[in-house]
């Protein structure tokens, strides 16, 4: 190469080394995306399933207190059978 | 979904410029090196991206330190995305080497000094996401990962000296001269524009993707941390 006349055409090698730079930068900058965008999938879903667990725990302590309304029931009826 | 912050959205964009404008400078500003042709315009890039991931790994070094210090799990995050960055930046570099090498030295790939302790590093860091891949809990991750980063983190300035200690072909452009380089060339002052504006475009490129990285490892936290509590 030190020994020439005329500067050689090396443009192809060139282009394969833009080319390739690019290539592996769009890949990475769309690995980013992707992987942000199914981790945000994943967190909404996720939300979603949280979010009947807190309404049940939230509803419990008012379900409770209708389980003594099958207690009540039963007063009453003593009560009726009392009046009886 | 978290929405980009607008400085990170005017980063993104002022990027893809730079990149651009660098490109334009290295393909058409600057001359052709008349003994290599055009494939001595690959130098910009190379160095552009060596110089980048070199620094992302000392960076993610000091991350490593500071994480074994405050023992905070933002320091892992920090370390992950500048190790993650340079990576891909010194995948560019080592290929973008290897297709000078052809025309220049008659070679794709010789085990010279500089090129041997790049592979390594690059091996390194590939070896450190395997080993992340291998722990489930986060602090054992983070801790196990620190200390391998900060002791793979001294391979970068092995890398960058590498030319400048040990006998080699590899060309010191900038800073020395070596009597054994084969493909060296003084650079022209077109030749330094395109060189130097390379330099910041990848630096300011390796700033957007280094935070978008960050946001993605916040997002993984949040992901993870969220399953927990649906599992519990």
């Amino acid at each position: 190469m030190f020994f020439q006349e005329t500067t050689p055409d090396t443009s192809g090698y060139m282009i394969a080394g833009y080319a390739i730079t690019f290539i592996v930068m769009a890949l990475y900058v769309a690995s980013i995306y992707l992987r942000s965008r199914n981790l945000n999938q994943d967190m909404t879903m996720l939300n979603e399933m949280d979010k009947p667990v807190q309404t049940t725990t939230a509803n419990l302590p008012k379900r409770s207190p209708a389980k003594p309304s099958s207690n009540k029931s039963a007063k009453t009826v003593t009560k009726r059978s009392g009046k009886k | 979904m978290q929405s980009k912050p607008i400085a990170l959205r005017i980063l993104d964009i002022a990027s893809i410029i730079l990149l651009a404008i660098s490109t334009y400078l290295a393909l058409v500003f600057a001359p052709t090196e008349l003994v290599m042709g055009d494939v001595q315009r690959v130098f910009y890039f190379h160095i552009g991206t060596a110089w980048t991931a070199l620094i992302g790994f000392i960076l993610a070094g000091v991350f490593s330190v500071v994480y074994l210090i405050k023992k905070d799990l933002l320091w892992d995050r920090l370390q992950v995305a500048a190790i993650e960055v340079s990576l891909v930046f010194f995948l560019i570099t080592i290929v973008l080497g290897s297709i000078w090498a052809r025309p220049a030295w008659n070679t794709w790939w010789t085990w010279d000094p500089r090129l041997t302790t790049a592979a390594i590093t690059e091996l390194i860091y590939i070896a450190y996401f395997m080993l992340r891949q291998g722990i489930d809990d986060p602090d054992r991750r983070a801790r196990f990962g620190a200390v391998y980063a900060l002791i793979g983190g001294l391979s970068a300035p092995i890398t960058f000296f590498a030319i400048r200690l040990f006998r080699t072909i590899h060309p010191v452009v900038i800073g020395g001269t070596n009597p054994e380089a084969d493909g060296g060339f003084s650079m022209t002052a077109d030749m330094r524009v395109a060189f130097f504006f390379a330099l910041f475009a990848f630096t300011v490129l390796f700033i957007d993707l280094f935070w978008n990285r960050i946001r993605l490892g916040d997002l993984q936290d949040k992901v993870e941390q969220l399953k927990l509590k649906v599992m519990m």
